[in-house]
């Protein structure tokens, strides 16, 4: 009996059969009517908006299109044998379906060894360049000093100038590494640090990594809308400034703490500058992908007496597996955080 | 057991204080008051520092002084010394920037090029993200999924795949050529371009709207962040505005010059110069990639940062005169 009414009753509670009746004719006899009595407005309006939607669907559809198409394109021509790359007729759907191009990919890009490096370096870096930024970002959002503002300004100065102009003195600075002579004094010599990831800690930590003047904005944006009340109860309650700070404030930021993570993950696992100036002798993805025709190569001709190229067609279908195959960890978090990650993008309320 | 006692303290507390009325309370008075209201503002300023040293102790180590250091560099021979360690400056005086400018055969080529690549980019990238925002805020079925696709380039556009891409665009060219001779050059822009160049004098500005027609892909990927930006400003705008002007009788085309549009215009100025600093040092820039090699390969530091130098100049010329130019004619809401 129960389940009966459930179907024949709407959600307004009203049995739907009745209104079927009313809206197979005469909701359009009434419209009509009422169309006549506004003097064809309501037809014109119905009309225009109708137009409208579809013209926004189709303009919608067609960009998202454009966006997407180079990517499907890549996943059609990553399935393809190598037959079909030289074949005409076969345009997007291959015809031989086969996996070789993943396995010749990953062999190339060693990716049992790359992936796990990628993973835990990106990690590493990205909570580095978390940890700075979330105590620089609440020093700038909670305490009144002298020279705040200044400070303040340094760090847009930092979001804007772009690392590239000075990159060559900061490289040949960590070349020969010193502080005030006291390593030349114990080692006899500057220390080179660029074979390791320290100098790159180092930036991160001191919050002049990859973006990160932008993740001390976004932060320093979300504590000074965090209510003071919180902090106040807190250090009534005869709790320090550190211990308010990690037991309080963090607590209550988790959310864009989240969405500053997975950014600073994401840029890093795609960063192809300073990985190629810092990261030279840790074996990520990135320097592969730098110069995966070289490594193509060096695959075909194994084996063979002297160097054969690629075949131009493989060379593209490889750097397209290759390229989707780094991309999917990354693409993958943010198809699942996605509703997250737009949300606190604009609650953060980007502003300058 | 926990009560007893504090009532025992309560109980005791007032015996005591009363013996040592006179003196002592008076004076940790003064103190306190005096410290405490020193103490509270000096205290937060320190903590202030302690929280905001990683920054600075940063800033000053690899963002100052390599600064300064780059400047010096541009000036002068960089001569590394293998044996010793550490390098020497030689000062040359304007050497640098004239071989980069004059001798070298790539540089002020690029240079211009790119130059006039994101004179040309930077009004497209505004456009089509503010196009965009506005079509993502609108309600309509399907909207989270645009979302996801329009911030897709978010990621996919961010370092080495962007490269990718651009590494394989001798084959992309060899592609398209053979495409266009087999199809005989029938796309339906490229009958419109010959429809539109008709050799006259306004030639080669529609030739710019055609060129940026051919890029809309490079553009469309490359304002993910735009579009983030201008939806923010989008959805600040409250409610009411348009409400009150509808019901004034305000068509939305007027709503949107007469309140969008100013309502959002901070936000054109943040993605201007976002776009300009996003252009500057996107890394498949020619000029960025000419600045590296000559540093990485030939190792001649003085002339990289010259290079790097110059290119700076050009661009934060160009910032200074767009963040004057919008900032005047942004409508301040405070």
């Amino acid at each position: 009996m129960i389940k009966k009414k459930h179907k024949a009753v709407d959600h307004r509670g009203n049995p739907i059969k009745d209104i079927q009746k009313d809206t197979l004719g005469q909701t359009i006899t009434k419209f009509f009517q009422r169309n006549e009595a506004s003097g064809g407005y309501l037809l014109k309006k119905r009309m225009g908006s109708w137009i409208y939607s579809i013209l926004r669907i189709v303009l919608v559809i067609g960009l998202a299109f454009l966006i997407l198409q180079p990517l499907l394109n890549k996943i059609s021509l990553s399935f393809m044998a190598e037959k079909d790359l030289y074949d005409i007729t076969v345009i997007t759907v291959p015809r031989n379906f086969s996996v070789e191009n993943y396995k010749i990919a990953s062999t190339i890009l060693n990716l049992d060894v790359t992936m796990w490096n990628t993973i835990w370096v990106s990690f590493l870096i990205s909570v580095a360049q978390l940890l700075s930024c979330t105590l620089v970002a609440y020093g700038f959002a909670r305490f009144k000093f002298p020279f705040q503002k200044f400070w303040f300004f340094c760090v847009i100065i930092v979001i804007v100038v772009p690392p590239q102009i000075f990159v060559s003195s900061l490289y040949l600075q960590f070349r020969f590494f010193d502080i005030f002579g006291i390593f030349s004094a114990i080692f006899g010599s500057p220390l080179n640090l660029n074979n390791s990831m320290i100098p790159y800690i180092m930036l991160c930590l001191g919050g002049m990594g990859l973006k990160q003047g932008l993740y001390i904005f976004i932060l320093r944006q979300i504590f000074k809308g965090l209510p003071k009340e919180l902090e106040e109860a807190a250090y009534i309650d005869g709790c320090g400034t550190f211990k308010t700070f990690a037991r309080i404030m963090l607590p209550n930021a988790t959310n864009a703490l989240i969405l500053c993570f997975l950014l600073a993950f994401v840029f890093t696992w795609t960063d192809g500058f300073y990985a190629r100036i810092f990261l030279g002798s840790v074996d990520i993805l990135p320097k592969y992908m730098n110069s995966i025709t070289d490594y193509l190569t060096e695959y075909v001709s194994m084996g063979q007496a002297f160097k054969t190229k690629a075949s131009p067609a493989l060379n593209e279908a490889i750097s397209a597996t290759s390229m989707l195959i780094g991309i999917a960890p990354v693409a993958i978090v943010y198809f699942v955080l996605q509703r997250g990650f737009v949300k606190s993008m604009s609650q953060s309320g980007i502003k300058m | 057991m926990e009560n007893s006692t504090k009532t025992n303290a309560s109980i005791t507390m007032p015996e005591k204080q009363p013996k040592k009325k006179e003196k002592p309370v008076k004076a940790p008075r003064e103190k306190l008051g005096k410290s405490d209201k020193m103490s509270l503002k000096t205290k937060k300023a320190i903590y202030g520092y302690i929280f905001i040293s990683p920054m600075i102790i940063g800033f000053l180590l690899f963002f100052v002084r390599p600064l300064i250091e780059s400047v010096s560099m541009s000036f002068s021979n960089v001569v590394l010394q293998t044996g010793k360690g550490g390098f020497i400056l030689e000062p040359i005086g304007l050497q640098n920037y004239k071989t980069a400018l004059q001798i070298d055969p790539e540089f002020f080529r690029f240079f211009t090029e790119e130059i006039t690549q994101m004179l040309i980019d930077i009004p497209a990238v505004m456009i089509f993200s503010f196009f965009v925002a506005l079509l993502l805020n609108q309600k309509f079925i399907g909207r989270g999924i645009a979302r996801t696709i329009f911030f897709l380039p978010i990621i996919l556009s961010a370092g080495v795949f962007l490269e990718m891409d651009v590494s394989n665009t001798l084959l992309q060219e060899i592609s398209t050529s053979l495409e266009e001779m087999e199809t005989g050059g029938s796309s339906v822009t490229k009958t419109l371009e010959n429809l539109f160049l008709t050799g006259g004098p306004a030639d080669q500005y529609v030739q710019i709207v055609f060129d940026m027609l051919n890029r809309i892909y490079d553009i469309a990927i490359t304002s993910g962040i735009q579009i983030v930006i201008f939806l923010v400003g989008l959805q600040s705008i409250s409610e009411s505005l348009h409400e009150a002007a509808k019901i004034e009788g305000c068509s939305s085309w007027e709503a949107f010059w007469k309140i969008t549009l100013p309502m959002v215009s901070p936000m054109i100025l943040v993605n201007a110069i976002y776009t300009i600093v996003a252009f500057f040092i996107r890394s498949d820039n020619a000029v960025m990639t000419k600045i590296t090699d000559t540093m990485m390969g030939e190792l001649n530091y003085g002339l990289s940062s010259a290079m790097a130098w110059i290119y700076f100049g050009a661009v934060a010329l160009i910032l200074a005169i767009v963040a004057g130019v919008i900032g005047k004619w942004v409508y301040n809401n405070d």
